[in-house]
């Protein structure tokens, strides 16, 4: 029963400006798939175009797969596909409590059972019913970043929209998380669409990826042919060369 | 010869709310001569706050104490106010983080460049303004002209930090130190500082104390390495013997990253020992 999505021909324009140009991508359910690019590529703005935060200028976004298949921005949208932020600094309300950051999503999709949900989810991301009661600047990056999950996770989605969920983290700390995002995605059957700029973390987590460039699509590949060094376009070797470290001329 | 820079015993502690001392720098020792030196470690591990120590940036309320903090036989500790100002910004360098908030947003750059100058050296305006654009030009920026007269904002991230950099190393430092100067960037953007910064480095023989939470591209980048846990050096090591590093922490930290080409899942985690701290 679970859902993937369906990008067709995004275009993205801000006030003249084409941030996302022409992009077309198939996340089939079950699925994890990546977008890699350098800042200003459109990868997390085709992101926040899904879920509404930014205008769909021209383009589809679907839902596919069985099951119910409810329309972009409408509620039965929102509660299917959710999103987990970057920065967990920023992510979380400062003057909110861990219990109430999660009990304010079931406000507002109406779920009943608010209690036994939040205690599930805080379990479900490895933190225990003890972080109920803490405001965030009481956890550390690792553990604000696990609430963020929980967050997204309490609606009991089938889309998870990982924008650099590690990329503020520790190089432990980001073990930690991708481990946990890779075994909820098994034990729920989640569909990940991850952005990052981290070819390692990307191929980690996902099967196919495509890597973007100044709105536009550069290539689409399998994790394998970039672990195998097969890639075509020379803007996707720079970055994985790049990737392996500062190499002396 | 001896060496540029001698660290011994070096302590950093801040108070607590009630009032009682913690430690964030618990007796690091080093010694640095004209090399590329890398300072490793996790977010809290005492890593920045030694390279503010040495540079005097230490906030008010922490206290330095060591038994001995020298720079080109110069000690930072009891020396005067006034050598010590003299020395930063201008014997020794410092390149930050993020342009974005380590730049003055109403100053151009080329304006910040000359102010660097005018604190440490008595030039001319003319003279001034041309090492502005000549030091520009030496980090690869291509219209220097255009750029000097540039606010921060309406430069990229890179530029940003090149510009940071010429502003560094206007004045000619013996040692440069420099916190997380690529962490900002974009990897592509990334190494195009590295190899600038790389190549300024060698060519005028300066110290340099390259401050990273990527123990990958500090080995990559750096001679040796020390690094850091729960503010102390758990272990140095040159930067190419990385792969034979014997420290726990070291080689956990090594193996909980990702690679290319390999499938390993779940990642393994880091075990702490609660004895590294001690």
């Amino acid at each position: 029963m679970s859902v993937g999505i369906e990008v067709r021909n995004l275009r993205v324009v801000y006030d003249g400006f084409v941030a996302v140009d022409d992009t077309s991508f198939h996340v089939a359910p079950g699925e994890s798939f990546g977008l890699v690019g350098e800042s200003g590529s459109g990868k997390s703005t085709i992101l926040r175009a899904i879920c509404g935060l930014a205008p769909v200028t021209a383009g589809e976004i679907a839902l596919v797969g069985r099951g119910d298949r409810p329309k972009p921005g409408s509620r039965g949208f929102r509660r299917l596909v959710q999103m987990v932020f970057q920065d967990p600094y920023g992510s979380l309300h400062p003057r909110q409590t861990v219990d109430r950051i999660l009990a304010e999503p079931l406000a507002i999709h109406r779920m009943d059972d608010a209690e036994r949900r939040i205690e599930q989810a805080l379990d479900e991301v490895g933190l225990g019913t003890g972080f109920r009661f803490r405001y965030p600047h009481q956890l550390s990056g690792g553990q604000r970043q696990r609430i963020a999950i929980a967050r997204a996770l309490i609606l009991e989605p089938q889309v998870l929209l990982l924008d650099e969920p590690t990329s503020a983290l520790d190089a432990s700390v980001q073990a930690e998380v991708l481990n946990l995002l890779d075994e909820l995605r098994r034990r729920r059957g989640l569909t990940f669409l991850m952005v990052s700029h981290d070819l390692a973390v990307v191929t980690h987590l996902c099967e196919r990826l495509l890597v973007m460039a100044g709105g536009r699509t550069v290539e689409t590949l399998s994790s394998e042919d970039l672990a195998a060094r097969r890639v075509e376009s020379p803007y996707t070797r720079t970055l994985m060369e790049a990737s392996t470290g500062f190499r002396r001329a | 010869m001896s060496p540029l820079l001698v660290v011994d015993d070096l302590r950093v502690a801040f108070p607590n709310r009630e009032g009682a001392l913690v430690e964030a720098v618990r007796g690091v020792s080093f010694e640095l001569g004209r090399e590329r030196l890398g300072v490793v470690g996790e977010s809290g591990s005492g890593k920045s706050q030694t390279g503010r120590a040495i540079l005097g940036l230490t906030p008010p309320q922490g206290r330095v104490t060591a038994k001995r903090l020298a720079f080109d036989g110069i000690d930072l500790l009891t020396c005067p106010p006034r050598v010590r100002r003299d020395l930063r910004g201008g014997r020794i360098g410092m390149v930050l983080q993020d342009p974005k908030y380590s730049l003055n947003p109403v100053m151009t750059i080329g304006a910040q460049i000359v102010e660097t100058l005018h604190a440490h050296e008595r030039v001319s305006r003319r003279e001034a303004r041309e090492r502005a654009l000549a030091m520009l030009a030496a980090v690869q920026i291509d219209r220097p002209e255009r750029v000097y007269g540039l606010y921060p904002h309406e430069v990229s991230g890179g530029m940003g930090q090149r510009a940071m950099i010429a502003m560094m190393l206007v004045a000619d430092p013996d040692l440069l130190i420099a916190d997380e100067p690529t962490s900002a960037l974009d990897v592509t953007v990334q190494l195009e500082v590295l190899r600038i910064l790389d190549r300024l480095v060698a060519d005028r023989g300066m110290g340099l104390i390259f401050i990273s939470h990527d123990l990958r591209l500090v080995s990559s980048f750096c001679d040796r390495v020390l690094v850091m846990y729960a503010g102390r050096v758990v272990e140095e090591i040159a930067a190419g013997e990385l792969s034979r590093a014997q420290h726990p922490y070291t080689q956990g930290l090594l193996s909980c990253l990702p690679r290319l080409g390999e499938s390993r899942h779940p990642l393994p985690v880091l075990q702490r020992d609660p004895a590294w701290a001690l």
